[in-house]
């Protein structure tokens, strides 16, 4: 196995297409410990922290774009992003350790396509865009387009993404992001949950979007969520409230989980209901405190 | 926090210990931290079948590899007979071990040793073990223990005939052993019980989890000489144990100890160690070989499984009368679990007059359990305590209270045969009882529980020497590998003898050539048979420093006494000759100031702790949170106090992972899917509060000091006083361990 | 294969060494350095006892590839001392008794660091976060945060920092 560190894009795209057995890779905190694990060693790894698109993080023209290969402590540390973005925030400060993230990116995150990755779901229910280079030039893609499946990727041989294009918070709207895990630390969700909420001038509920992670083979949202949640004035659960039924039903009837080491397919069900209540009543009072 | 204080100098304080320098600047040489210039890494092919016969082994493409300098497989080593040795945690069979350590004919886990091979870089060996090809014939599989103990169950050992029953087997089975304990008259205890409780626990596999992976370097000589360098908790026992593997002669092998990251009785047996030897024979080159962490959780032993099913039975005041308990627990691929110690502590803390105890050791297709930390208490206690407090419930009485009713004392006949010596069980429950955590208030979904547990402590054969320099400082020699912070008590116990300071003393653990025969660290044994041995030592060389004192001063020995570190005349006659000024003036006095000991000491001294839990469990998830907890324990007495909370702190957060989350998970075909620290889930920091320690002092008289062990009855109580705690908060209880979320919100949504 | 020529500052020092591509950090300090303060628990990034600063930042050496290294600055456990005095956090760690067998410990000292260059007086909360990635099976953890905790106030406290000059 070779290593190289492009410092452009154009260059990566040319190793890129030259080797057909390269794979990119930013933290290496997926890449790493699959290769421990087995799986095959690819014959290049190409780091992409050295091009500066994929490092760069600033807000314009109602939009942050953020870098794909940016740590996520230093996401987490920087003040705009989590004013703007507090469940992203959330999500990219729950991977792992403070070692894992000093080099786990979002951009990572999203590739490994793990349906249980943390801040995929923000990212979905942000509605970000993967800024994607190649052989065949720039495209984007909805972040939601990215995942096809458990470990598979849209993205062609000689593709990555450089960047996230996110549309800036309009007042009244923010998120949330909560997953479950047995430790405190140190666990691959058994089930998460990301929820943005836009609210009006009187605090009501006018769009809504929940995400789920960990409870299907990609990431889901719950579509049915925005029409449950809207017009309401959505307050701390409480079992009085026959909506917080419906939003459970509607969660319920997304998730397709599996019995595996770190859940049961029944738990899921029951804890993803749990943790989209949790994170919808967050980001609704965040929402409100925007106001 | 310390309950009683003691007059001493040294002992009972906390000095910084003397290897802390070079661990907390990185300087400290663990296992792989040893390298030669030139040597060969060795690596292990492992086998992916849990149950399959070895049909061939086809070596030529893998020796054929560039770099590749030897290979080995079951067949090149010599197939052993049947003989049992002891270690410092039980029995040991040489040829299980033999079997164990390289597959002969039949492979029984997924991870066992097929063949090992050394090559000139670790990659070099890889490629070629891949190489390897190997022919199964797969057989059925045994993968829990109620298969496993089925009469039709596919046997693991065609030559197993279980030990222990009324009338000898006529076929063999998985079940290698049965234990029976029994006294009294059961009918009669259950005739006068005017409360019955019963109930069947289990608990799953878990690991030792130390830190350190298993790494050793060997070199082996032209003259078929070798020296090893290994982490272990006994170098002598690595040496006697390989070499017998080998079939080589212990006195032609050095076994240097180098820090060891952890064992909790994982390390007191050998895996890579025969492998590196001989590879290294074969190619005439140093090997080194370290596990990798999936290796150690794959192939080193775990403690067992278990399913027991106690039933106890109580007078409205509260005294036992009656107890049954039967317990199977997994031995792994041969036989050897801990059921001898758990039968005999399950219900050692309390006198109870009618008594039937059946124990069987189940071999299945998992890998061959090891010693961990109290060997087979902790399951048992998890059981037996959590029927105690059930009873207490069911009685009106206080749980602490109904211990108190019934606790062991001295001069009580243990369930298993003796009597009890000196023993702390009684302070441990006043003190946890009167402690203010026990009475402290709690909150909505919050939980208090509380459980005890026994341990029996280990003397050992032991050798130690202290040495005097002629600057006079002093050197402790021992042959005990230090896991915790024994060379600072024994270098106190020494300093408290010699009267300097204790850091003018130097204590070293020596190699196998260094120092007579020591075995291993486990059964927390070092502060007490390591301490009797030195202080003895001491104390010898104080007769002789005297002696010499009184030669110089031309006076009688017995106007002589050791005062202060210094000989001084009891009439005044001469003025104080120093320890530094005997040490430099020795030549003229007979020779070098040293003294060697050697001990095989009885008496150890039974530990006993009694342990306090508060718990919040959400009822949304199922997630405990342990808020609080609180750890008693005697000690006898704590030489070094950080070192003995450190023992009482580690056990109880090791059993709390046992209690909640740890667990080997394996898929259908018995492959374990969580061989690794992100899903076999360890407590991490964040998992846990503070953990108070109340060291009770009870001295045992058979120790000049009144040490007893506190390495392992820490690990005890945690899992009953969990279980307990969660109880109390959600009104359920857990008999089945882990008390993992997806386990408590199953029990939570059964009503 | 030819191997690859890296140039970084060690612990200050600006050093090279030879590597194959596929190594970790962790694998360049240890086999090619000499290295071998910094220990490997699980070569997976699980158990922290490869802890390193790159940068500034806090990694796990065992999930940083050798050559990533080129031209940044790279803190071990070998450099946390002075040449005639610890690191407050070695001199807590010493008297705390924070550590049984010690493998665990560099690690550990690397990662409570990080966290104090960060946040100079944490709580007992953050120190717990803080060292979460850190595994020690030894010491229940609690003899390690206490001393984190008694190196914070030691840090900020001029009095205690002459003291121990
Ligand atoms: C101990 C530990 C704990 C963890 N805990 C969590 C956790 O709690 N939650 C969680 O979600 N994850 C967790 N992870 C997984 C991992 O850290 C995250 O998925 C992380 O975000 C991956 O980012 P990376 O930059 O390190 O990915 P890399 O390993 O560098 O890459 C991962 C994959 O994505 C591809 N890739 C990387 N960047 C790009 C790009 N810009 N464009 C296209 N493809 C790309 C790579 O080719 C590779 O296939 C944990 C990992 C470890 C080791
Ligand atoms: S060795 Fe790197 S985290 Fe365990
Ligand atoms: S002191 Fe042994 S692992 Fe921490």
């Amino acid at each position: 196995m070779k290593y190289r560190a492009p410092t452009s894009i154009d260059e990566a795209v040319e190793l890129l297409s030259a080797h057909p057995g390269a794979e990119v890779f930013a933290g290496a905190t997926d890449l790493i410990p699959q290769i421990q694990g087995g799986r095959p060693e690819p014959s290049l790894v190409v780091d992409l922290k050295r091009i500066p698109e994929t490092v760069r993080l600033e807000a314009e023209n109602g939009f942050w774009r953020v870098g794909a290969a940016i740590p996520a402590a230093v996401l987490t540390a920087h003040e705009g992003l989590t004013a703007a973005f507090p469940g992203l925030v959330e999500g990219a400060g729950l991977i792992g350790s403070d070692q894992i993230q000093g080099r786990a990116t979002l951009g990572g995150n999203l590739c490994n396509a793990s349906p249980a990755a943390d801040s995929v779901p923000p990212l979905v229910a942000l509605g970000a865009e993967a800024i994607i280079v190649g052989r065949g030039g720039e495209r984007s893609a909805q972040v939601s387009e990215v995942v096809i499946g458990p470990s598979a990727t849209s993205l062609d041989q000689s593709e990555f993404i450089t960047e996230f294009r996110i549309p800036a918070p309009s007042r009244g709207s923010s998120d949330a992001y909560e997953r479950f895990i047995p430790r405190t630390e140190m666990d691959i969700a058994v089930v998460g949950a990301a929820a943005r909420i836009r609210v009006d001038g009187d605090g009501r509920c006018e769009e809504a979007a929940v995400v789920l992670a960990a409870v299907a083979p990609t990431v889901v949202e719950v579509s049915a969520a925005s029409g449950i949640l809207e017009g309401r004035v959505i307050p701390h659960y409480s079992g009085r409230d026959a909506f917080w039924d419906e939003l459970g039903e509607a969660v319920v009837a997304c998730c397709n989980p599996i019995d595996d080491k770190r859940g049961t397919a029944e738990y899921r069900r029951k804890v993803a209901q749990v943790l989209a209540r949790r994170t919808v009543v967050t980001a609704a009072r965040r929402a409100r405190e925007t106001l | 926090m310390t309950t009683t204080r003691t007059g001493y100098k040294w002992v009972g304080t906390r000095p910084v210990r003397h290897d802390g320098l070079d661990k907390v600047t990185g300087r400290a040489r663990f296992g792989a931290d040893y390298a030669t210039a030139g040597m060969l890494h060795g690596v292990v092919l492992r086998s992916p079948h849990v149950h399959a016969r070895i049909l061939s082994i086809d070596l030529t493409e893998a020796a054929a590899m560039p770099g590749v300098k030897a290979i080995i497989t079951g067949a090149d080593l010599p197939d052993i007979p049947d003989e049992t040795g002891t270690g410092s945690e039980g029995g040991i069979n040489f040829r299980d071990l033999s079997r164990n350590i390289l597959a002969r004919d039949k492979v029984l886990y997924e991870g066992h040793p097929v063949a090992a091979v050394a090559a000139v870089t670790l990659r070099a060996a890889q490629r070629a073990a891949e190489a390897i090809e190997v022919d199964y014939e797969i057989l059925p599989a045994v993968l829990s223990l109620e298969e496993a103990m089925e009469d039709d169950a596919p046997v693991l050992h065609d030559d197993l005939f279980t030990l222990g029953l009324d009338s000898p087997p006529d076929r063999p089975s998985n079940i290698s052993r049965r234990r029976v304990i029994a006294r009294g008259d059961l009918d009669a205890g259950w005739e006068e019980a005017d409360v019955v409780v019963e109930r069947e626990y289990t608990t799953k596999a878990v690991h030792q989890g130390y830190i350190e992976p298993h790494a050793v370097v060997a070199e082996t000589g032209e003259d078929g000489r070798s020296t090893l360098w290994c982490s272990s908790q006994g170098h002598f026992a690595m040496r006697t144990y390989t070499t017998k593997v080998l079939g080589w002669e212990p006195g032609d092998m050095k076994v240097i100890p180098a820090e060891i990251g952890g064992g909790f009785g994982g390390k007191t047996t050998i895996y890579l160690e025969p492998l590196a030897a001989l590879l290294s024979r074969r190619a005439g080159r140093a090997v080194k070989m370290v596990m990798t962490r999936s290796e150690v959780f794959r192939a080193t032993g775990p403690t067992s499984g278990s399913v027991m099913r106690i039933k106890m039975g109580a007078r409205r005041d509260g005294k036992l009368v009656a107890a049954t308990a039967w317990m199977a627990y997994e031995a792994g691929a041969f036989p050897g679990s801990p059921i001898g110690p758990g039968v005999m502590t399950v219900l050692a803390c309390y006198d109870i007059p009618n008594v039937l105890i059946e124990g069987y050791d189940v071999v299945l297709n998992k890998p061959k359990v090891a010693a961990y930390r109290a060997p087979g208490a902790p399951m048992a206690a998890f059981a037996a305590e959590s029927v105690v407090d059930e009873l207490a419930e069911e009685l009106g009485i206080d749980p602490i209270e109904l211990r108190l009713r019934n606790a062991v004392t001295e001069g009580v006949r243990a369930v298993y045969g003796p009597k009890y010596r000196k023993i702390g069980f009684v302070e441990t429950l006043e003190e946890a009882r009167d402690h203010p955590h026990y009475s402290a208030p709690l909150g909505p979904w919050q939980g208090r529980g509380v459980a005890s547990g026994y341990w029996f402590n280990f003397g050992g054969e032991t050798t130690a020497t202290v040495s005097i320099n002629e600057d006079g400082t002093a050197v402790v020699m021992s042959g005990c590998p230090d896991i915790g912070g024994t060379r600072a008590a024994l270098a106190q116990m020494a300093a408290e003898e010699l009267g300097i300071d204790v850091h003018r003393i130097e204590p070293v653990v020596a190699d196998t050539h260094s120092i007579g025969y020591n075995d291993m660290t486990g059964g927390s044994r070092v502060a007490f048979a390591v301490g009797i041995a030195v202080v003895d030592a001491s104390r010898q060389l104080i007769d002789d420093m005297c002696a010499r004192a009184a030669l110089i001063w031309d006076v009688p020995r017995e106007e002589v006494e050791w005062v202060d570190g210094r000989a001084q005349s009891v009439t005044g006659a001469a003025a104080p000759l120093t320890l530094e000024e005997l040490a430099s003036g020795s030549g003229a006095t007979g020779g070098p100031l040293s003294a060697t000991v050697t001990v095989n000491p009885r008496g150890a001294g039974a530990g006993f702790s009694t342990q306090i839990c508060d718990v919040e469990v959400d009822p949304d998830t199922g997630l405990v949170t342990v808020l609080r907890y609180t750890v008693v324990q005697d000690a006898g007495r704590a030489i070094h106090p950080d070192y003995v909370e450190g023992q009482m702190q580690g056990g109880a957060v090791q059993g709390i992972g046992w209690a909640l989350n740890e667990e080997y998970i394996f898929d259908r075909n018995g492959v374990m899917e969580n061989p690794g620290f992100l899903d076999y889930r360890m407590p991490v920091a964040s998992d846990l509060p503070m953990i108070d320690t109340v060291i009770v002092e009870v001295p045992n008289p058979d120790h000049p000091y009144g040490v007893r062990g506190v390495g392992e009855t820490g690990i005890i109580p945690p899992m009953a006083a969990v279980a307990n705690a969660v109880y109390a908060a959600t009104g359920k209880r857990m008999q089945d361990l882990p008390m993992s979320p997806v386990r408590v919100l199953e029990a939570l949504s059964g009503d | 294969m030819s191997r690859t020529h890296v140039t970084c500052v060690l612990n200050g020092d600006e050093i090279d060494f030879l590597c194959n591509d596929y190594q970790t950090l962790l694998s360049a300090l240890r086999d090619e350095l000499g290295m071998i303060g910094t220990k490997e628990g699980c070569g997976t990034g699980d158990c922290g006892a490869c802890s390193v600063i790159l940068d500034g930042q806090l990694v796990c050496s065992c999930l940083v590839f050798a050559p990533e290294v080129e031209g940044r600055r790279v803190e071990t456990i070998e450099g946390l001392a002075e040449v005639d005095h610890l690191h407050p956090l070695q001199d807590s760690f010493l008297e705390g008794a924070a550590f049984q067998c010690g493998v665990c410990t560099p690690g550990f000292l690397m990662a409570a660091k990080a966290l104090l260059d960060r946040n100079p007086s944490p709580t007992e909360t953050e120190v717990r976060y803080g060292v979460a990635g850190n595994l020690c099976r030894c010491t229940g953890y609690d003899k390690i945060v206490r001393s984190i905790l008694d190196a914070a106030a030691r840090m900020s406290d001029p009095e205690r920092q002459k003291e121990a000059t």
